[in-house]
């Protein structure tokens, strides 16, 4: 049996990857994806903790997750699509529209 | 179970007829404003005579609806007939009437026909409603109400500043006034706890007279005397008067001669009860009335504005008025309101026509010798100004003859008062004569005969602007003026002829409380007169003695005005300073100015407006938002739009947090 910790270190260390991405990378589909990196380290530690407790809630949660991932990934992509229509580019440096 | 006589309908009529032509008049042709004006002033006139003709009925009471129920306070819509407000009744409408008449072809050149109306009729509702009243709240209405008639009609030429500023000296004069009149009603509801004459005048006759020490009763009477000065242009309140006459003549004749200025003289004569018990309200009230009589008499002698002069002489008689008020005279007063109502109304009515004549001028300096071009108006006028000066057997001479008299034999009178009060009637007769010689004798020294080209630097006060210069076409008034001019004169001349007796024994049954009151043996035990007083034959001699001084100011008017006029001037340079003082009015205005109004304004500027509003609640708010701008100001960096930033700021709270929870959960 894996100890709990290292599943929690792991969840950890994807979480602060994806925290990492989300404030360095500038192109929109890298932050996107770092998004679903943070998500998914957050996942893991639930169903690691139901696991650990053998409750089934934890693993529930992860559908609603990847539910939630899911639909926001559809609307988000769209997003991405309709900016580069309009400003024909990607970094998010450039889409600063609403500066003063 | 007496017989319904509608009295509601008397006050009802004329506001029926002002709603009428105040909402929908502006469509209406001239000839169905004044259809509908004086076919509901006429009605209500109408009205009265009918109710006249059930004296025998007085008083009634008629109880429409309650009003304002608390506790044991009551205060219905209630009106009270007895032989004083019938009195009041008939000169309010008849007369109010009379100048309707006279109105439309006054007013028939001008804008605003029906507003005119509309405010005329107005008028006569609040004026009926505060003569009719059966206590002292709905009479305040009526109080009010021809408070805001009064000003609605001096502002009736709003557009000129002098006259919109009039309106407003009138009202605020007047509120001064009415907050003593309110502070009375006040003391009745916590002392007597009831408005209603009958009521409060029952409790009252059951108290001891104040003959020492001032109570109660004389606090309530010198209230009370405070609004009747207010309204009755009495000293220190009269200042709004002279002002008044921006409005048009006929609101002259109407408000500010016949019946709204007499307001403050029937709320006198109806308290009477109150200041029965209260001499030294009574008293001032006197004292008041006589030198009002005395000041504004000397200051219509120097006035050269035609209306001006009548407006200081009605100030005048209304303080013989309050003379006669303030000596327990109280019949003798209300006969000389009525007669004044008559020749005082006729006076202005007949100065309109006069100014009418030739065009708009009302500088009697630039009249003279209009007797043969205008006869009708000449003719009464020259009634209403022997009426006025007290010859007989001219309306005036009855009434202030008897004020005269009762000044002197009342209880309450003195020889001061006579004497001044004679003084003042020889005064009155010279004043009225100088107009009289001044406007229809002689030559015409009008604008025909000036230089045409200082006609405006000494424009008239009435605006009367469509109006033709008179260039040689001095003309009579049209018909429609003439009769009321006519009605009038006629009872100028015998509207004495009733006799002081005869009124009095009408209005005894008003006045009788009173009458118990000043009865032998009080007299000989509260007057302190050093003689006897004898009737009959003394009466005769101090009859005479006022035709005397009638006649005697006639004579020095004509000396002065007709047959050497270049003696007035000299007799002016003569005098220096004090003739200064009187054309200026005494500089009262200007007193008022420096005492009450800039201090007034000053304040108002300084400390409320640029200390309360402007540092306190404006600077509370601005610097408030001042504030709230600087510290945006301050962080509106951070949102640059930088997306990454944003994503940092999120990181670093959640970090923080995190961080927090830590460090709380290891505690």
């Amino acid at each position: 049996m894996v100890p709990l910790s290292y599943y929690l270190v792991l969840s950890g260390i994807l979480f602060a990857c994806g925290v990492a991405g989300f404030l360095i990378k500038r192109n929109i589909i890298t932050i996107f994806m770092s998004i679903e990196l943070m998500l998914n380290g957050v996942n893991l530690s639930f169903v690691a903790f139901a696991a650990q407790w053998h409750a089934l809630s934890g693993q529930v949660f992860v559908f609603f997750v990847m539910v939630v991932a899911a639909a926001e990934s559809a609307v988000g992509l769209a997003i991405i699509i309709a900016v580069y229509r309009t400003r024909g580019t990607l970094n998010v440096d450039q889409v600063d529209l609403l500066k003063l | 179970m007496t017989p319904n006589l509608h009295l509601w309908l008397i006050p009802v009529l004329p506001l029926v007829g002002a709603a009428i032509n105040g909402l929908f008049g502006k469509r209406f042709s001239r000839q169905t404003i004044a259809a509908i004006a004086l076919g509901f002033s006429g009605a209500a006139f109408a009205m009265a005579l009918w109710v006249a003709t059930h004296a025998s009925l007085l008083p009634v009471l008629e109880n429409l609806a309650p009003w304002i129920r608390a506790g044991d306070f009551q205060v219905d819509f209630a009106f009270y007939l007895d032989q004083l407000s019938l009195v009041m009744l008939l000169v309010v409408t008849g007369v109010g009437f009379l100048i309707h008449i006279y109105s439309v072809g006054y007013m028939w050149e001008e804008g605003g026909f029906y507003r005119f109306f509309a405010y005329l009729n107005l008028f006569m509702f609040f004026m009926l409603t505060l003569v009719l009243a059966s206590n002292y709240l709905v009479m305040f209405i009526g109080w009010e109400g021809v408070g805001l008639a009064s000003y609605l009609l001096i502002g009736f030429w709003f557009t000129k500043d002098s006259a919109a500023s009039a309106g407003k000296k009138a009202f605020i004069v007047n509120r001064i006034g009415d907050f003593g009149f309110l502070i009375a009603l006040f003391l009745m509801i916590k002392h007597f706890g009831s408005l209603n004459f009958v009521q409060v005048f029952r409790i009252v006759s059951g108290l001891p007279t104040e003959a020492a020490g001032a109570g109660l009763l004389t606090a309530v009477g010198l209230l009370l005397m405070v609004g009747a000065a207010g309204k009755s242009a009495q000293i220190p309140l009269y200042v709004w008067l002279p002002d008044a006459m921006e409005g048009p003549t006929p609101v002259s004749a109407l408000i500010h001669a016949a019946t709204m200025v007499t307001a403050g003289v029937y709320m006198v004569a109806r308290s009477h009860a109150i200041f029965d018990r209260a001499p030294q309200a009574l008293m001032v009230v006197a004292i008041i009335g006589t030198l009002t009589a005395l000041f504004a008499a000397t200051i219509g002698i120097c006035q050269t504005d035609i209306k001006k002069v009548l407006a200081y002489s009605t100030i005048s008689q209304l303080g013989y008025m309050f003379m006669a008020c303030g000596v327990a005279a109280y019949s003798a007063g209300i006969f000389h309101l009525m007669t004044h109502a008559f020749f005082k109304g006729l006076l202005f009515l007949a100065a309109g026509s006069v100014i009418h004549a030739v065009g708009g001028e009302q500088d009697m300096r630039r009249m003279g010798g209009l007797r043969h071009h205008i006869p009708w108006t000449f003719w009464t006028m020259t009634a209403a100004t022997f009426a006025i000066a007290g010859f007989p057997p001219f309306a005036g001479f009855f009434s202030k003859d008897a004020i005269l008299w009762r000044a002197y034999s009342s209880p309450y009178g003195n020889w001061v008062y006579w004497a001044i009060g004679v003084f003042t009637a020889f005064l009155t007769s010279f004043y009225m004569f100088r107009l009289w010689f001044l406007t229809f004798f002689g030559e015409y020294r009008g604008a025909a005969a000036a230089n045409p080209g200082d006609e405006h630097s000494h424009s008239s006060t009435d605006s009367r602007a469509g109006a033709p210069a008179p260039h040689g076409h001095i003309h009579e008034s049209p018909r429609i003026m003439l009769v009321p001019l006519v009605i009038l004169a006629v009872l100028s001349v015998c509207g004495g002829w009733v006799g002081i007796e005869r009124f009095d024994k009408f209005l005894s049954p008003t006045f009788h409380a009173g009458a118990t009151v000043y009865s032998a043996e009080e007299v000989t035990a509260s007057t302190p007169e050093p003689e006897p007083k004898e009737h009959g034959g003394s009466e005769a001699l101090f009859t005479g003695i006022s035709v005397l001084a009638a006649a005697s100011g006639l004579f020095l008017a004509w000396l002065l005005y007709s047959r050497r006029p270049q003696l007035p001037r000299e007799i002016a340079r003569a005098l220096g300073s004090f003739y200064e003082a009187v054309v200026h009015k005494y500089y009262v205005d200007e007193i008022y100015a420096a005492v009450f109004v800039k201090p007034l304004i000053d304040g108002s500027t300084r400390v409320l407006w640029q200390g309360i509003d402007r540092d306190v609640i404006d600077a509370t708010l601005d610097n408030s938002a001042e504030g709230a701008r600087e510290v945006s100001d301050a962080v509106r960096h951070m949102q640059s739009g930088n997306l990454r930033s944003y994503a940092g700021w999120i990181a670093a709270g959640a970090a923080a947090l995190i961080a927090y929870m830590i460090w709380m959960g290891t505690r």
